[in-house]
């Protein structure tokens, strides 16, 4: 089997997913498009030679409908040759793209495939697409179907995490990513949105509160009480009675921001970057999404990343740093306790509290954060993973060549 | 025109089909009145002189819905779904028919109209209801563990909306005619005297001969399934039936099913999906053991099934009851209620004031909410006497003692009260857990010397368990039985035993929780997988609720009575230590397993963890169903080993007992239900596993042995047994 390189990545600033956001009135072909010519333009790469183009996008109706990436591609204009295909692992969907492209490229049936995501979340709110998980009463009763939210809240409950530890740890993201902003840790790889006549429309992350301390946080209700104590909280304790009441410590200033958003990763063989020129920086190790219970469905991310390095032939200390979405504080407190990472080796730069979570690109985006960083540090191993709605997780090993 | 329908045209072509079963009170849905009916709307719609149809009753009620018997035989009936589905769609297509027939059909809703009743006004283009609070409105289908398979589910939504036709459909809930009215399921509400010429004057206008939901451009109210309110409807009403019914009700599920996918495709599509998910709960046993239980056997005791055949009828006028503490008071207020004179003695006249005060407090709530008047509440008061003189118990037809739970203190109400009454009057002992045949040596008279046991609180719990002392004899049965009747309660009749039939299984429930703690199952994880098992509360709150310190006296006492016999648990040495070295004596000081704060919810207390170390924190599905099979099981086993010990003798006593006293999981059907549904063979496998893995306690009787050997269940032998007699 041959190697996976990734050979360049590039994310589009954040947006505030809102109708006051930057972005909300930039269309989310227009960002797909953006990450796509920049990953083009920058390593002066023939298009031919990019056989696929993978996609995640979490609501792929109205404007995102229809196979994007295939519109994207074309909207590009790279090669009328290059394909394209939308897929959807929710929240890890754009890990799951670039995983999809590197098996292209490992099985040999791709020289250069590129992953990705869009997510404009002002634009096509989450939950537009429906779905039969909490409305067919035959999946919903089997899996005891709650809310994200509240599902995040019984990971504080069950594993111990109190509003003081969660809500530090949203101060903590903060801080982290004001630092990174303000040393240009992300310059390399972000990629500002231009309006048609080249004027800049944003070209930084604009959902970070650095101004955030405890005390501002602490005066946020929390967000998922009152849907829990209604119905939620109960079905949960169906699955999970140890738990003997589900405390709500989740709010907006501790789970992930709302936001518009796109990313690319270019993946390629050896030969092909030889071919066109360009110096791999990272090669993929291992990757995987599994399956986990799905009523508290996030914590998938550690067994994910238990199977990816077991698949590598590595142990957690192996790993130089990790990066794992910030979806809800408890989910990164958790995975810390689950696999004994220390804070000062993941989200080393702030992750989606601070600036944003667009579903379908996070996985892409995080991938290149780390890349830079490893680079930045001069360490070699990475380790991605998300957690993913209706109980999955998606985790992948990056090492730097 | 036939035994069960009228049919009538009159001179300006309006058709009238009026219910009318003969030989019955109230008109049901069977057999021969669904065949008659349907030729009925056939004539009406074949006759071209008819120009529009009435449909109404002749009886008070318009139609109360399907023959509970019908339906039970066919729950009971063989288990083919080709032939159910073949069966079950019989009344869609009647109501099919007629509402496609392009003739306007009005329902004249002179009564209640509940399940298939309200669907046959449901397929009318216009429903017209008679002005009458009592009258009641809906769909009760899943009270019985059923779901309304004559186009209920696809119609109610579509007339009112998904989010106005949940609760009704889920809940059973009944509306009054000017509550139907308020959401829309009816048309119009008008005098009874007016209703059929309403309903004539409606036809002779211009009437709507078609279904909104046959139109093509046909809009759900109130937003499709897909829409943002539809989907936070059914996401909601999901998530809440699923948390407050524990998933333990395959009707609730198979509704909720019915509307998801029926109001997606058109109304056709749709009631093939409603018949499929009916068979389904045919299918499942459920339904069938709640509809025997919970209708068929509660009304046949009811009505007196257990009582002596050939003892002449008996009425108590006077009623003596010894002790106005909570339950004295409980049973003076609904005896006056059913307008017997009561005599309320205790020691001081300020207990027995205390105890009246007890009605007068009920009394003012009711009237309070509209309930009853301040001339009904004079009455009632005035048929209750307190007292401390046992002379005025004089000319009692009988006396239910309820004093303080001592032998001693209750032989001595014996004698000084069968000092004073009529030789021919029954004295019965309101206790839980002293056996009456030792009670009874108190007594000159053991023959008339019986058990009346009530629950706590009288006025709410609607079973008594009569106890038979070994001389008891069968006329002191008829009294007991004749008074439970006049007070409108449920009785079973049970032998003596320790603990009867309720106290004793009941007692299982409460003690395996602790058993479960002391071996080192998380507390919270006993009473949360406690309630999903379909149990009123966790065994450990129970427990809070019922008093620890009492359940410790019982223990004390069962263990000095048995002697070596005994059978000593880790448990005994957790409610020692709780009540003895802690004082933790449950709900009463505030403070048992849980803690109570003035000012908030309870909570288990943290100090559990010291007394029981915990070893399973993780509640795994396999624990979870382990804890649920074993909190089942343990309670079967003991009404198993009443049953052998003839303390229970009737499969519906045991069964119906179970579910009014102490609230065994309903949707079992009562504990011997739950044993023939799993089957008495692999019941006993699973009780002998958890004998070898958590003590004899488990153990099941020989009885289920050679059941299990013979192929027989409780039920069949019960029913053959009743047709050898």
């Amino acid at each position: 089997m041959a190697d996976a390189y990734i050979l360049d990545a590039v994310r589009t600033p954040r947006g505030k997913g809102k109708k006051d956001g930057s972005l909300h009135e930039v269309t989310s072909l227009h960002l797909a498009t953006t990450a796509l010519k920049a990953i083009r333009d920058r390593n002066n790469l023939d298009t031919t030679m990019v056989e696929d183009v993978v996609l995640g996008c979490v609501e792929p109706v109205g404007e995102q409908g229809a196979d994007i990436a295939r519109i994207a591609v074309l909207n590009a204009d790279y090669a009328e040759t290059t394909a394209g295909v939308q897929i959807n692992r929710f929240c890890a969907s754009g890990l799951e793209a670039t995983n999809m492209a590197a098996a292209q490229v490992m099985s040999g049936q791709s020289p250069m495939s590129i992953g990705g995501g869009v997510e404009a979340m002002s634009r096509v709110p989450m939950g537009t697409s429906g779905g039969a998980w909490p409305m067919d009463p035959q999946i919903a009763f089997k899996s005891y179907f709650a809310p994200q939210g509240v599902s995040a809240d019984l990971i504080a409950t069950k594993y111990g995490f109190s509003r003081e530890d969660v809500d530090a740890y949203a101060i903590e993201s903060q801080k982290r990513a004001k630092h990174a902003w303000d040393n240009g840790y992300f310059k390399n790889s972000i990629v500002p949105v231009k309006d048609i006549n080249g004027l800049t429309i944003l070209d930084h992350d604009e959902h970070m509160r650095p101004d955030a301390t405890m005390q501002s946080l602490a005066s946020l209700n929390p967000s998922f009480q009152m849907f829990g104590e209604m119905a939620f909280d109960g079905v949960v304790q169906l699955r999970y009675p140890e738990v003997e009441r589900v405390e709500h410590v989740h709010h907006a200033g501790n789970s992930s921001g709302i936001v518009d958003g796109a990313a690319a990763v270019l993946l390629g063989s050896k030969e092909a970057a030889d071919a066109a020129g360009i110096k791999p920086r990272a090669k993929i190790r291992s990757f995987t999404s599994i399956g986990s219970e799905p009523s508290i469905m996030l914590t998938g991310p550690s067994a994910a990343a238990e199977r990816a390095l077991k698949r590598a032939g590595m142990k957690p200390t192996d790993i130089d740093l990790y990066e794992l979405n910030e979806a809800f504080a408890s989910v990164v407190l958790r995975f810390m306790q689950a696999l004994d990472v220390p804070h000062d080796k993941i989200n080393v730069n702030g992750g989606a509290i601070a600036m944003g979570h667009p579903l379908g690109a996070t996985g892409a985006m995080i991938l290149g954060t780390v890349l830079d960083e490893l680079e930045r540090r001069d360490l070699n191993t990475a380790l991605i993973t998300l957690c993913v709605g209706a109980g999955m997780g998606t985790a992948t090993i990056i090492e730097r060549v | 025109m036939s035994n069960n329908i009228n049919y009538n045209v009159d001179a300006d072509g309006i058709a009238t089909i009026t219910w009318d079963m003969a030989g019955r009170s109230m008109n049901v849905l069977n057999e021969s009145s669904i065949r008659d009916f349907a030729e009925a709307t056939e004539k009406a719609i074949a006759d071209e002189a008819v120009k529009g149809v009435i449909i109404t009753s002749a009886k008070d009620a318009f139609l109360a819905g399907a023959d509970l018997d019908m339906l039970v035989k066919t729950a009971f009936g063989p288990k083919d779904a080709k032939a159910l589905t073949e069966n079950s769609g019989t009344l869609q297509k009647i109501f099919r028919r007629y509402e496609t027939s392009g003739k306007p059909f009005v329902a004249a809703i002179n009564g209640t109209a509940l399940g298939g009743g309200l669907e046959i006004t449901l397929a009318c283009h216009y429903r017209i209801a008679a002005d009458n609070p009592k009258t009641k409105l809906g769909l009760p289908e899943v009270k019985v563990g059923l779901l309304p398979g004559a186009g209920g589910t696809q119609r109610l939504p579509r007339i009112i909306g998904i989010a106005k036709a949940l609760p009704l459909l889920l809940q059973g809930k009944e509306l009054d005619p000017k509550k139907a009215l308020a959401e829309g399921i009816v048309n119009e509400v008008v005098p009874a005297d007016q209703l059929l010429a309403r309903a004539k004057e409606y036809l002779m206008g211009s009437p709507v001969s078609a279904q909104p939901w046959d139109d093509k451009k046909f809009k759900v109210p109130g937003g499709a399934v897909y829409s943002p309110t539809g989907a936070q409807t059914l996401m909601g009403g999901i998530a809440m039936s699923h948390k407050e019914s524990f998933g333990n009700y395959p009707a609730i599920k198979a509704i909720l099913s019915c509307v998801y996918e029926g109001l997606q495709i058109p109304f056709d599509a749709g009631l093939r999906v409603e018949t499929r998910y009916f068979v389904s709960l045919l299918l499942d046993p459920t339904a069938g053991n709640m509809i025997r239980t919970l209708f068929i056997s509660m009304q046949e005791l009811n009505k007196g099934a257990r009582r002596p055949v050939g003892e002449p009828e008996t009425e108590v006028k006077k009623l003596g009851i010894l002790g106005a503490g909570m339950m004295g008071a409980g049973i003076a207020y609904v005896s006056a209620m059913a307008g017997i004179e009561c005599v309320l003695l205790d020691q001081t006249i300020e207990a027995a004031e205390k105890g009246k005060a007890y009605s007068t407090n009920l009394l003012d709530k009711a009237i309070s909410r509209g309930r009853s008047t301040p001339e009904k509440k004079e009455k009632h008061l005035a048929l209750i006497t307190p007292t401390t003189d046992h002379a005025d118990l004089a000319g009692c037809d009988l006396v239910i003692e309820a004093v303080f739970e001592n032998r001693e203190v209750k032989a001595e109400a014996t004698r000084k009260t069968e000092a004073v009454i009529p030789e021919t009057a029954i004295y019965a002992s309101n206790t839980s857990t002293l056996p009456i045949t030792g009670l009874a040596e108190a007594s000159k008279r053991p023959e008339s010397f019986i058990g009346i046991h009530f629950f706590s609180p009288v006025d709410k719990m609607m079973l008594v368990e009569i106890i038979m002392g070994k001389q008891t004899n069968q006329r002191a049965l008829a009294v007991a039985m004749d008074y439970v009747k006049k007070i409108r309660k449920t009785p079973i009749v049970v032998n003596d035993s320790r603990g009867f039939y309720t106290s004793r299984c009941f007692g299982t429930y409460v003690n395996e929780g602790i058993e479960m703690l002391a071996e080192g199952i998380a507390p919270a994880i006993i009473d949360n997988v406690g309630r999903a098992t379909g149990m009123p509360r966790g065994p450990l709150e129970m427990n809070d609720d019922v008093a620890l310190d009492l359940g410790h006296k019982v223990r004390t006492q069962t263990r000095l009575d048995l002697g070596d016999a005994y059978e000593a648990t880790p448990a005994d040495d957790i409610v020692e230590t709780l009540v003895v070295k802690l004082g933790r004596y449950g709900r009463k000081n505030a403070k048992g397993f849980y803690e109570y704060p003035a000012d908030g919810k309870k909570y288990l207390w943290e100090g559990l963890a010291d007394l029981a170390p915990v070893k399973q924190t993780e509640g795994t599905p396999a624990l979870i169903k382990e804890i649920r099979d074993r909190l089942l099981v343990r309670q079967a086993v003991e009404a198993a080993r009443c049953f052998e010990e003839e303390v229970t003798t009737d499969v519906r006593d045991a069964d119906v007992g179970s579910i009014l006293a102490w609230g065994f999981a309903p949707w079992t059907g009562g504990p011997l239900s739950y044993i023939d549904r799993i089957g008495v063979a692999e019941f006993v496998k699973m009780a002998d596993g958890f004998a070898q893995q958590y003590g004899k306690r488990y153990a099941p009787p020989q009885m289920l042995r050679d059941m299990a050997a013979k192929g027989e269940t409780f039920y069949q032998t019960a029913k053959l047994a009743a047709a050898a007699e």
